[in-house]
């Protein structure tokens, strides 16, 4: 019982990092059709400028946002200057996006080297805390508190607001939504720069449990990408069931045959394609 | 229209001519080079089987480096821990390669676009964490190491490195051979109307889904061929050879030379082992040069080179035609 309810809490946190890394990638490819490889480098380069920040100020709020800021900025730079000319051209953008990931993946080994890295946690969330039945690391909890959050204020945003019915309709159809008057380049490039400033957000969450090292940004693409396609891209809800299902498969998986857990992630991933090819909730 | 670059003879003399350039090439020039041309022919056969795929059936493939790390592995465990011989593991390596690529193909033949594209990408995924985790039987990150060079059978051994190159030239130009056949084949042609529209294929009643997932099967074959090559060429295999970034790679290859022709990404992966070479020796930046050229050649030139340098031969004697009359 105590094992089952662990790996459950764990799998709980690892898909709250899923659901924040995923749920930009999913609503860049809602509005844009742009399949964002640099997505995982966001993650991963979103830790390494927060552990720069929190080794010198010794504040994990700092570091947090001063990771998911400069990401936001570096990904609504990249959008503007260069995916920008190639308007709903799969294929060039997301080769665009490709060079990036390896540019990106470079820099970070030339500015913070080869050698992984942990980031703290902060102070008033170290430590565990007893569940009767289970004793769990506080911050964890935390992660999954701030994920719920995060959903949240972005399905108000996205259900609630003028800029979300907006975004809504672009997804839909964003010829009919610029004809009647919606700018979608400008929303689309409010998409990209939020997209990349929540993957840099969940990297700068997960660092306390996973740290920051090179490689971290190849290893968590395809985590997001399964959960994009398992839940169907474009749809928030859709994101969010996916993380939760990877996250707890891949948890499960590692734990139980830690030798075979991509083929335990890759199941699911599979029943979903044959019953669903657009995915559980995706459209068209 | 008069095409006199182009035409066909002019084309046999000019393969004919490259074909001997390349055979009688290892006498003149030093061994770095030898060894260097044959991981060129190695990664050609792969970014052909690769274009077979994104240009001439518009499946863009990012797990391709699977199936060759598949084969590699296969060879290097074959060789390492069982001692066997170079005939049967090379086939196996091959049947394997293919046969995983014929279990894939039945998830990701119906998926198109953006979907194929992530599908591969976690596809192949599963392939590199396996030869990541799978430590008994891959010794994971650390590799496997040690592959010895066989003999083939014959008096021919792979040991002499001249030699290796002589067996790999015969390999790529059977392989360039077998794939052109295939896109001039009726079935190549269909393929070719599938990619520019999938729905008055499907009218037509072409079964589609046969004909992406034969597709896939064969490039996966291909695929084998070169990976089982690299093992002995390169006598180790690690999980770096299958994992993401070889598979962006290849999709470099591929693009910088031109889709949907077959020599160019041969050529592209010429040009990418030759700079992968040549760069790292002076210094350890080759992914952000890698990242670069991408996206260089993304803004400057998406049809790729042998594709450019086709539109500008063609405007050219447009020109010259506008010439003649006036």
């Amino acid at each position: 019982m105590g094992f089952f309810l662990t790996q459950t809490l764990n799998g709980l946190a690892f898909g709250a990092l899923l659901f924040l890394l995923s749920s930009g990638l999913s609503l860049i490819f809602g509005v844009m059709k742009i399949v964002n490889v640099a997505h995982g480098s966001y993650f991963m380069v979103g830790a390494y400028i927060a552990l720069s920040v929190i080794t010198r100020t010794h504040n994990f709020l700092l570091g947090l946002v001063a990771g998911a800021v400069i990401i936001g900025v570096i990904g609504l730079a990249m959008e503007r200057i260069f995916l920008r000319r190639f308007p709903l051209q799969d294929m060039p953008q997301m080769m665009l996006t490709m060079g990036f990931a390896l540019v990106f993946r470079d820099l970070a080994l030339l500015i913070w080297g080869g050698d992984p890295y942990n980031l703290p946690a902060p102070a008033f969330l170290v430590g565990s805390v007893d569940l009767h039945a289970v004793v769990f690391p506080t911050y964890r909890l935390f992660v999954i508190l701030i994920a719920v959050l995060v959903a949240i204020l972005l399905w108000m945003f996205n259900e609630k607001t003028l800029v979300g019915a907006k975004l809504r309709a672009a997804v839909d159809d964003y010829e009919m939504a610029g004809g009647v008057g919606v700018n979608v380049p400008m929303v689309s490039g409010l998409m990209f720069a939020l997209g990349s400033l929540l993957a840099a957000f969940g990297g700068v969450m997960g660092g306390p449990i996973f740290g920051v090292y090179p490689g971290a940004d190849f290893e968590f693409l395809p985590l997001a990408f399964v959960v994009t396609i398992v839940g169907g891209m474009g749809s928030l809800k859709g994101a969010a069931v996916g993380s939760l299902l990877v996250g707890l498969v891949d948890n499960f998986g590692k734990a139980l045959v830690p030798e075979l857990s991509y083929f335990t992630l890759f199941a699911p991933m599979a029943i979903v394609l044959a019953i669903k090819p657009t995915g559980l909730f995706g459209r068209g | 229209m008069k095409d006199t670059i182009f035409d066909a003879k002019g084309k046999f003399v000019g393969w004919l001519l490259v074909f001997i350039i390349l055979a009688v090439l290892p006498t003149f020039i030093a061994s770095y080079w030898v060894t260097l041309i044959t991981q060129m022919f190695i990664f050609g056969i792969l970014a052909m089987s690769l274009d077979l795929m994104m240009g001439y059936s518009g499946m863009p493939s990012f797990g391709h480096a699977g199936f060759f790390g598949v084969a590699a592995y296969v060879i290097a465990i074959f060789s390492t821990r069982y001692q066997i011989g170079f005939w049967p593991s090379l086939v196996t390596a091959i049947v394997l390669a293919t046969a995983i690529s014929a279990i894939f193909g039945l998830l990701v033949a119906h998926s198109k676009g953006v979907y194929f594209l992530m599908i591969t990408l976690a596809l192949g995924m599963v392939l590199w964490g396996l030869a990541f985790r799978w430590v008994t039987m891959t010794k994971g990150d650390n590799g496997i190491s040690g592959i010895l060079r066989p003999d083939i059978g014959l008096p021919i051994s792979l040991k002499d490195p001249i030699t290796f190159y002589y067996v790999t030239l015969v390999v790529f130009v059977i392989c360039l051979a077998l794939m052109a056949l295939f896109v001039r084949s009726p079935f190549g042609h269909s393929m070719k109307g599938i990619r520019e529209s999938e729905s008055r294929m499907r009218i037509l009643g072409y079964d589609t889904w046969v004909h992406r997932y034969l597709t896939y099967v064969v490039a996966g074959f291909f695929g084998g061929i070169s990976g089982a090559f690299w093992a002995y060429y390169n006598c180790f295999v690690s999980p770096a050879d299958l994992e993401l970034g070889a598979s962006f790679e290849l999709f470099l290859m591929v693009i910088l030379g031109g889709p949907g022709t077959l020599v160019g990404p041969a050529l592209g992966a010429g040009i990418i082992v030759f700079l992968k070479n040549f760069i790292s020796a002076y210094t350890e930046r080759w992914l952000l040069i890698l990242g670069t050229i991408y996206i260089l050649t993304i803004l400057y030139a998406p049809q790729g080179l042998v594709n450019l340098v086709k539109d500008l031969a063609k405007r050219r004697e447009k020109k010259g035609e506008a010439e003649e009359v006036s």
